[in-house]
């Protein structure tokens, strides 16, 4: 268990390094990285089967399973789209060297 | 075991940041994602190892039910994620990140309802017993779960809440389900009054062990969201999207506090400040304050100056052939994607252009507005779908002054981000917001499907001018007419 002010310094931290990645990304990247961001959160996924893992009535174990079914769709759905986009990422010099793919 | 797990998390959030660093830069990019996906597998699988799992007596039933909640929610995001349109990226990103957000306000549910439930006992426990009441601080939610875990639980709650309920408008908006701007009279006012009730209710919960305080706090919330997001027009979609991704991942954050996960709290709160400075950064580059998106509706004034953008000129309209010849024999030729270029599908056929004009020894330049599309970036992703390479494509910033080198400046499918209203018009709604400089090259090629304004429905004075030319028809048709034609030569 993480106590309090431990939590807060790393609360402090990680908002430090977010900004600090961030800072420095040419406009082409925003939607990729912002659907890059998009699947990190989908760590949820994590909580939410903790959270479905230790419901002890029907009721708790309802609301788990949309918890972890919502979290999945996040954590899948943005890993497909943000690999889908970067995979197009190529720059004209490489194109020649890696051998026509298309 | 805790070891292991522990560690796991640890190098997961390791991977994130990494990760999202390596996403930074065109040429690490891929490498990035692959990395966080790794993370997040290794993540995944570990929490089935967590003992809080399996020493709930439920455990077999839940094991199961988590594996199927993630086949069904894995398995549709996975099947949607591969067949939706580059062009329609920006309401999937807005779908899945609701989803996030909808996770994080049901596992906080789940935390509450478990606390509840155990006040509901104690109370049965005691009924009829000779003490009456058990000890106060036990019998309210706070008194259960603790001060700072009851807080952040109900703030997840909250921020998760509106940020799913908010992300679905946003979906519908996007993909054309939902067209309304208006909800009710008085809309801001509304909101506000829901807000501060959202909050009586929260301390309600907070202070109580009773489900309905519950109940009614997290339906107040989706409602909010829904009442948030009605009003925004749909230009700045993208910056509520933006913002709505950083809120899921504070919300993931605040419930990672809840359940005691580092990994949920990092990676959260990486992405609650990364998603607020981009949010930022995309308002800035429309010349819109993430305030001004919430509260004003973008449209309200645009009818004031709509007349008074008509005084000078009228458009003169080109054939393509003529537009080939002027081309093929520039010395620089600039193209300005819009998003109608992407609805038209028009991006693979001015890339066929590109190559043949440079083969003619043209030099071509993609100049990119910073908004251009829906979102920041979209364009670019849209032309790399195309094959474009990356350096062909270039910043507002780095072409702006290029464009007086440039003979032929062909315009397709864009509008406002070339008005040249919004540097000389103060009456403009676009007054302020940076323009590239079309206007500045020797030639400006307009292909537009007819003579409407844009997106935002602000005339355009740039049609007007005496080197601007128009080439109407669909982008795809026309830029294929533009390629025939250069081939005859």
């Amino acid at each position: 268990m993480i106590e309090g002010l431990a939590a807060l310094y790393i609360f402090m931290l990680a908002g430090f390094t977010g900004y600090e990645i961030i800072s420095k990304v040419p406009v082409i990247l925003h939607t990729p990285l912002m659907s890059g961001s998009n699947f990190v959160h989908g760590i949820v996924l994590v909580g939410a089967m903790i959270a479905l893992g230790i419901a002890e009535n029907t009721t708790q174990q309802a609301i788990g399973f949309i918890a972890v079914l919502l979290a999945a769709g996040n954590a899948v759905g943005g890993y497909v789209v943000t690999e889908r986009m970067l995979e197009m990422f190529k720059s004209s010099d490489k194109k020649g060297a890696a051998g026509e793919s298309k | 075991m805790s070891i292991l797990i522990q560690a796991t998390y640890f190098l997961a959030a390791i991977l994130f940041i990494l990760g999202l660093k390596q996403m930074s830069s065109p040429v690490t990019a891929r490498r990035g994602i692959h990395w966080a996906g790794i993370g997040m597998v290794l993540a995944t699988l570990v929490t089935f190892l967590a003992p809080e799992l399996s020493d709930n007596p439920q455990a077999v039933t839940n094991y199961i039910l988590i594996i199927i909640a993630i086949a069904i929610g894995g398995g549709y995001a996975w099947v949607s994620g591969k067949k939706v349109a580059m062009t329609d990226m920006p309401q999937m990103i807005a779908m899945y990140n609701g989803m996030g957000g909808g996770a994080a306000a049901t596992i906080a549910a789940v935390e509450l309802l478990k606390a509840q439930g155990e006040i509901a006992a104690a109370r049965e426990s005691f009924v009829g017993s000779v003490i009456n009441e058990a000890d106060p601080s036990l019998m309210t939610v706070s008194g259960v779960m603790g001060v700072d875990v009851t807080i952040l639980a109900i703030l997840g709650a909250i921020i998760g809440t509106i940020a799913f309920s908010g992300s679905v408008i946003a979906w519908a908006k996007l993909d054309g389900r939902l067209n309304s701007n208006k909800l009710l009279p008085q809309q801001q006012l509304i909101n506000l009054v829901l807000a501060l009730v959202l909050v009586g209710f929260a301390v309600a919960v907070y202070f109580t062990g009773d489900l309905m305080p519950i109940i009614i706090f997290f339906v107040l919330a989706l409602v909010l969201g829904v009442f948030i997001t009605v009003p925004v027009g749909g230009a700045d979609m993208p910056v509520i999207i933006s913002l709505f991704n950083a809120l899921t991942g504070l919300a993931v954050g605040f419930e990672g506090y809840v359940l005691g996960n580092a990994a949920m709290i990092i990676a959260g709160t990486v992405v609650g400040s990364a998603g607020s400075l981009l949010t930022h950064l995309m308002a800035k580059a429309m010349n819109r304050s993430v305030s001004n998106v919430f509260f004003s509706g973008f449209g309200t004034t645009a009818g004031a100056s709509a007349d008074a953008g008509e005084s000078g000129g009228s458009m003169k309209e080109i054939q393509s052939q003529d537009v080939g010849i002027m081309m093929a024999y520039a010395s620089q030729v600039v193209i300005i994607p819009g998003y109608g270029m992407a609805v038209a599908q028009a991006q693979h056929k001015v890339w066929e252009l590109t190559q043949l004009l440079t083969d003619k020894g043209v030099k071509v330049k993609f100049a990119i507005h910073p908004v251009a599309g829906r979102m920041p970036g979209h364009m670019n992703v849209l032309l790399a779908e195309a094959g474009v390479p990356y350096d062909l494509i270039y910043d507002m910033e780095d072409i702006n002054s290029d464009f007086q080198n440039t003979t032929v400046t062909l315009v397709i499918g864009a509008n406002d981000v070339v008005n040249p209203a919004a540097k000389n018009d103060p009456n403009s709604p676009l007054f302020g917001m940076p323009i590239l400089n079309a206007e500045q090259s020797d030639n400006v090629i307009v292909i537009k499907r007819g003579r409407g304004t844009g997106f935002s429905g602000v005339e355009n004075p740039l049609f007007l001018l005496d080197n601007t030319r128009m080439l109407f028809g669909d982008g795809q048709k026309a830029v294929n007419e533009l390629i025939q034609s250069v081939k005859e030569l």
